[in-house]
């Protein structure tokens, strides 16, 4: 599972690789940092590489549920004084951990969501949007938890107590003309909240044109000379915001606004070639929440192949050029190979290419018909094993990287690009993943997520099914 | 004026200038979820808060106040707008908050609400403030070159008040200290194409381009140089491919390291845009090719070994690259 590593030897600085000796005696911060990060890793991806056999292996594969669930639970009715530097992100709390319950397959008491129903209706504004807590003013990111942890419960109860239209208003009002959203009243503005904002409005089917006008083109100016994206026009590009945005266009369909092909070579770099993780900027540590983060754009690209395609083909034109005399059709056939490994039969590439219309991006989202997927351009055993291995804790819940100590969100993001990494080898959108998708004893599967959203599956098409049954909602203009 | 937490911090019930403030709990409900054991201090801090804003009472023992909440959750974004709403009706000193923000910062140089309200506070304060923005953030990246946070502001500072003169420099500065750290690059990218000091990222991109291809020297496996280098060229591929410095570079550290995986990855975008090696460049592989496709598609091959946690990745661009099949 761990390559051979020739970063590693590299990054750990001095002699080797042929570079030149410079006068500067240590190395840097940044080669020191890692290298620590490898030795930690390696020592516990070792373990379980000279393990004496397969059941050992298997073994120290195994997702520990029972303790995680322990730990979620735990948290979900009581939380110690030091939690109070959290207390307005209540609704974060309440989604991490109902959604990392949902994957684990666990059920909620109707009194366990009554109580959250009740409790999430008093951190709604009555302008519309959800706060930190009770009395704080509505936030998006808030808003974005507070919808997603409803729709995780799901049921009619909780579903109609969110008031779509004052939704729409506060939206409208924290919209910018140039495409950005700020945060709160007056608040910051950055990718986010394109992406929690749009999230929701998809979910509750209130994405009226006013709410989208410019936000392609201020995602589109957010993506940097790397490929990935940052938080505002100039920034680095940056896990969370480069989920963020794409993740909006996809919602949005226009994901065509984006240099694709740069961002896949963006993000296929960040995967760690020791850690199997993936780092959320260049040269920065691995981190278990950006299992999520990063692992999720390869779970919207996936659906989005066509387009990618297209435009990594437009960069090889200078290319085909050269070939003169040579065919110019690309050999499709290599991909169906490398698709075929990992999953049960081939991918359909023929059948792809003769279908007449072109799926659009957010249709091959919201279907529940059997969907051909490409398989993943990402490591997903890799990432699986870094999760397994090094983030999660013996005494329950998961962690960014040996020796952090877990933490709800963690918890919920490690589980998340656990889930995504494990249906990345599926081919058909519905049907579980194969046996050897799944890293470890196969009852580590988890419940599927929605990539755009991530809530569980069922639930998502539950609410969305919902809401478009729902009355429409009235534009609030002016 | 911060009050810490312990046996020192006297409860506002029992001091005199809040007597006339009913407070107002929290209205959890019956039975919350994610309930937090909040410490009597907080509680309170809290309540008498709530009281204040449902007030709207913009006063300075509403400052103060503030500042109580702020000192046990700098994360409280409604504290720190209803501070804001005070600051602007009391006329209060904004050099001072400046100050005031840098005590609270200490702990928490990772926190939305703190650099949004420096952002509003320098806004204000205007053009006199930049060195006093730059200095911050400089110390602020002393202790952690990457903050995301400073970093952003720094560039906010930039753009919207000026100040910069020594930016090329700093960047220089840090990347000696450390020729890793991608921001201090991104940073670099910034100032070349945004700078009104500057001709632009034409007039600088053959100075550039040699910064680059000594960072490249000294440390071969740097992603950051290598993308940097592609973005210098970004909407010019053409340029790129045809760049005798880059393409120098590129095979030099091919030449020197067989599974460099920068160079190789570089390369193969160089043949994608038109880059036409020579005879002795296509040896480099030790394999007789007959088209840069070829070549191209070899180059794949190879980083499928050496770049074995990406092979899906180079058997994807090698799937993607024109057939070498002659036509018939």
């Amino acid at each position: 599972m761990a390559s051979s590593s020739s970063a590693a030897g590299a990054v750990a600085g001095g002699g080797g690789g042929g570079g030149e000796q410079r006068g500067t005696p240590s190395t840097s911060v940044s080669e020191r940092m890692q290298k620590s990060l490898e030795d930690s890793v390696e020592t516990l991806l070792g373990a379980f590489a000279s393990a004496a056999n397969q059941h050992t292996t298997s073994l120290l594969l195994e997702l520990w549920r029972d303790e995680h669930v322990k730990y979620l639970k735990k948290g979900y009715q009581h939380l110690s004084s030091t939690y109070s530097v959290l207390d307005s992100s209540r609704p974060w709390l309440c989604y991490w951990i109902l959604h990392s319950l949902a994957m684990l397959n666990q059920h909620y008491s109707s009194a366990v969501c009554n109580r959250s129903i009740d409790f999430l209706s008093r951190c709604q504004d009555k302008h519309g949007g959800y706060g930190g807590g009770p009395g704080q003013m509505p936030h998006l990111a808030t808003t974005y938890a507070a919808v997603n942890a409803l729709v995780t419960m799901g049921g009619e109860k909780a579903l109609v107590s969110i008031d779509r239209e004052k939704m729409l208003q506060f939206f409208l009002r924290m919209k910018q003309p140039f495409g950005g959203f700020r945060m709160h009243d007056e608040g910051e503005i950055d990718v986010r909240g394109c992406y929690t904002a749009v999230s929701v409005a998809h979910i509750l089917d209130i994405m009226v044109p006013e709410l989208l006008e410019n936000i392609p083109e201020y995602i589109c100016s957010c993506q940097t000379y790397e490929g990935g994206i940052g938080g505002e026009p100039g920034a680095e590009a940056h896990g969370g915001y480069t989920y963020c945005g794409l993740a909006t266009l996809a919602l949005m369909n226009r994901v065509d606004v984006l240099d694709l092909p740069s961002l896949v070579n963006w993000v296929v770099f960040r995967q760690g070639a020791v850690e199997g993780g993936f780092q959320g900027r260049t040269n920065k540590l691995v981190d278990g929440c950006y299992s999520f983060w990063q692992g999720g754009v390869f779970s919207l690209l996936q659906r989005m192949m066509p387009e990618l395609i297209s435009q990594q083909e437009g960069w090889n034109g200078p290319l085909l050029a050269a070939s003169q005399g040579f065919s110019s059709t690309s050999d499709a056939s290599n991909f169906e190979e490398v698709a075929g490994d990992e999953t049960e039969g081939s991918v359909d590439v023929e059948k792809e290419k003769r279908t007449s219309q072109r799926p659009t991006v957010i249709n091959q989202f919201m279907s529940t018909d059997d969907q051909l997927l490409y398989g993943p351009l990402f490591n997903a055993q890799a990432l699986q094993g870094y999760i397994l291995l090094c983030c999660q804790v013996l005494e329950g819940g998961l962690r960014d990287k040996p020796k952090k100590s877990a933490d709800y969100y963690h918890t919920c993001y490690c589980l998340s690009g656990l889930t995504l990494a494990q249906d990345s080898a599926s081919h058909r959108i519905n049907a579980p993943p194969p046996p050897r998708a799944v890293l470890g004893p196969y009852s580590n599967l988890l419940e599927p997520v929605h990539p755009l959203c991530n809530v569980v599956l069922r639930r998502y098409y539950e609410a969305v099914r919902f809401f478009r049954h729902s009355p429409p909602v009235a534009s609030y203009l002016g | 004026m911060d009050r810490e937490e312990g046996e020192d911090w006297e409860p506002l019930r029992a001091r005199p200038a809040w007597a006339d403030v009913v407070p107002i709990p929290q209205d959890d409900g019956p039975r919350p979820v994610v309930p937090i054991a909040y410490t009597d201090q907080f509680r309170e801090v809290m309540d008498y808060f709530r009281a204040i804003l449902a007030k709207d009472e913009r006063s300075s023992r509403a400052l103060e106040l503030t500042a109580e909440v702020i000192a046990l959750n700098s994360a409280n974004y409604t504290v720190w707008h209803f501070r804001r709403l005070v600051l602007e009706a009391l006329r209060s000193n904004l050099e001072e908050e400046l100050d005031f923000i840098e005590s609270v910062a200490e702990n928490n140089f990772k926190n939305y609400q703190i650099w949004h309200h420096r952002r509003w506070v320098a806004q204000k304060l205007g053009v006199g403030a930049v060195s006093g923005e730059l200095e911050f953030t400089e110390i602020v990246l002393l202790d952690d070159a990457k903050n995301y946070h400073a970093w952003s502001h720094r560039q906010w500072v930039l753009q919207e008040l000026g100040g910069w003169e020594g930016e090329l420099d700093f960047c220089s500065r840090l990347l000696e200290k450390d020729v890793y750290n991608n921001s201090a690059w991104n940073q670099r990218y910034f100032v070349v194409t945004k700078s009104p000091l500057i001709g632009g990222l034409q007039a600088m991109r053959e100075h550039e381009v040699h910064y680059c291809v000594d960072a490249i020297k000294a440390a071969p496996m740097n992603e950051s140089p290598w993308r940097y280098l592609r973005g210098l060229f970004k909407g010019d591929q053409d340029a790129l491919a045809h760049n005798p410095l880059v393409v120098a570079a590129c095979i030099e550290e091919i030449r020197k390291d067989a599974s460099c995986v920068q160079a190789l990855s570089l390369l193969v975008d160089l043949l994608g845009a038109g880059f036409r090696p020579t005879p002795s460049d296509t040896e480099l592989l030790h394999q007789p090719v007959s088209s840069p496709a070829a070549l191209a598609s070899n180059v794949c091959t190879h980083l499928e070994n050496v770049d074995a946690m990406r092979a899906r990745y180079w058997a994807w661009r090698r799937s993607l690259l024109p057939s070498t099949t002659p036509v018939s």
